[in-house]
């Protein structure tokens, strides 16, 4: 009894670590969709908002992901502002920063805090290359 | 006989795919698409695309109410919508489009209005043609699907 309480103990940490979630920010409603349809496909419980002040807004509700999927330009707050606001939350989530804008403003946003920089659109074996290292992490 | 159409649909398809991915219309990104499509979300691609389409046809009106503007200097507008029109339509595989909006991009940058002008009318042409063959492309798939639907219970007699 005690050893099948124990193995199911470590099949649930086991499957929490697998289980990872994810956060969609993009003003884009096209690709909100893509990217939580590769999330799904990947097994990642996702939640998509339409632009930087949703994803802090989201934080302040408690909420908490292991990989936030950050576009740069929207409306109300960019991805720079927002990224800058959540790191100084103590937010610790994997950001990615997802975008089609040029070099140069790559580097503003990485300065903002993001881990990693991505060219919209992210394909499947990019995001699969993201969870992997998170899932390692975990 | 019904099945044998289905099957000749089928091929149509696949020669129209293969004959835009040849014309650089389409890359592998519209795959990945298809790849998101099963049983739970049985019409994702077509429901994503009639998005693009619709995001797609506000961005160009917009892009040609400010340059058609007797004042027009807000550059920064214009980029900010081709920043969309680029990652919507590298989203979906758009290749020419993207590549349109990219060449669009830098002549703003450069502040050159007829260079805008010059890629906005290449861009509505572009993004005119891929409408067209992605809906051609649909109404195959739906001739296929009814095809092959009907063709189902005459084989259970």
């Amino acid at each position: 009894m005690g050893n099948q309480e124990k193995g199911k103990g470590l099949m649930e940490s086991q499957n929490s670590a697998d289980k990872l979630t994810a956060l969609v920010v993009d003003d884009d409603k096209l690709v909100r969709m893509i990217h939580q349809g590769l999330l799904k496909r990947a097994g990642v419980k996702n939640e998509a908002v339409k632009n930087g002040k949703e994803a802090v807004d989201i934080h302040y509700s408690g909420q908490r992901f292991d990989i936030i999927l950050m576009d740069k330009e929207m409306p109300i707050m960019t991805g720079i502002e927002a990224t800058k606001k959540l790191r100084s939350m103590g937010i610790l989530s994997k950001i990615i920063g997802v975008s089609s804008c040029t070099e140069a403003k790559k580097q503003e946003f990485l300065k903002a805090g993001i881990d990693d920089y991505q060219v919209k659109p992210l394909t499947i074996g990019v995001l699969n290359s993201i969870l992997e290292v998170v899932k390692a992490r975990k | 006989m019904l099945g044998f159409g289905a099957d000749l649909l089928w091929a149509d398809m696949n020669r129209l795919l293969a004959f835009l991915f040849h014309q650089g219309v389409l890359d592998e990104q519209f795959l990945q698409l298809q790849q998101l499509q099963d049983h739970t979300s049985p019409n994702f691609v077509s429901e994503v695309v009639n998005i693009y389409f619709h995001e797609s046809e506000k961005l160009l009106n917009n892009l040609r109410s400010l340059l058609m503007e007797r004042e027009f200097s807000d550059y920064k507008k214009i980029e900010i919508h081709l920043n969309q029109f680029i990652g919507s339509s590298s989203s979906i595989g758009a290749k020419r489009v993207t590549s349109v909006c990219i060449a669009f991009r830098a002549a703003s940058e450069q502040d050159n209005r007829a260079g805008c002008l010059r890629a906005l009318e290449m861009l509505e042409h572009e993004y005119c043609y891929l409408k067209n063959k992605l809906h051609e492309l649909f109404q195959i798939e739906q001739q296929r699907a009814l095809a092959a639907g009907v063709r189902y219970p005459m084989q259970h007699q």
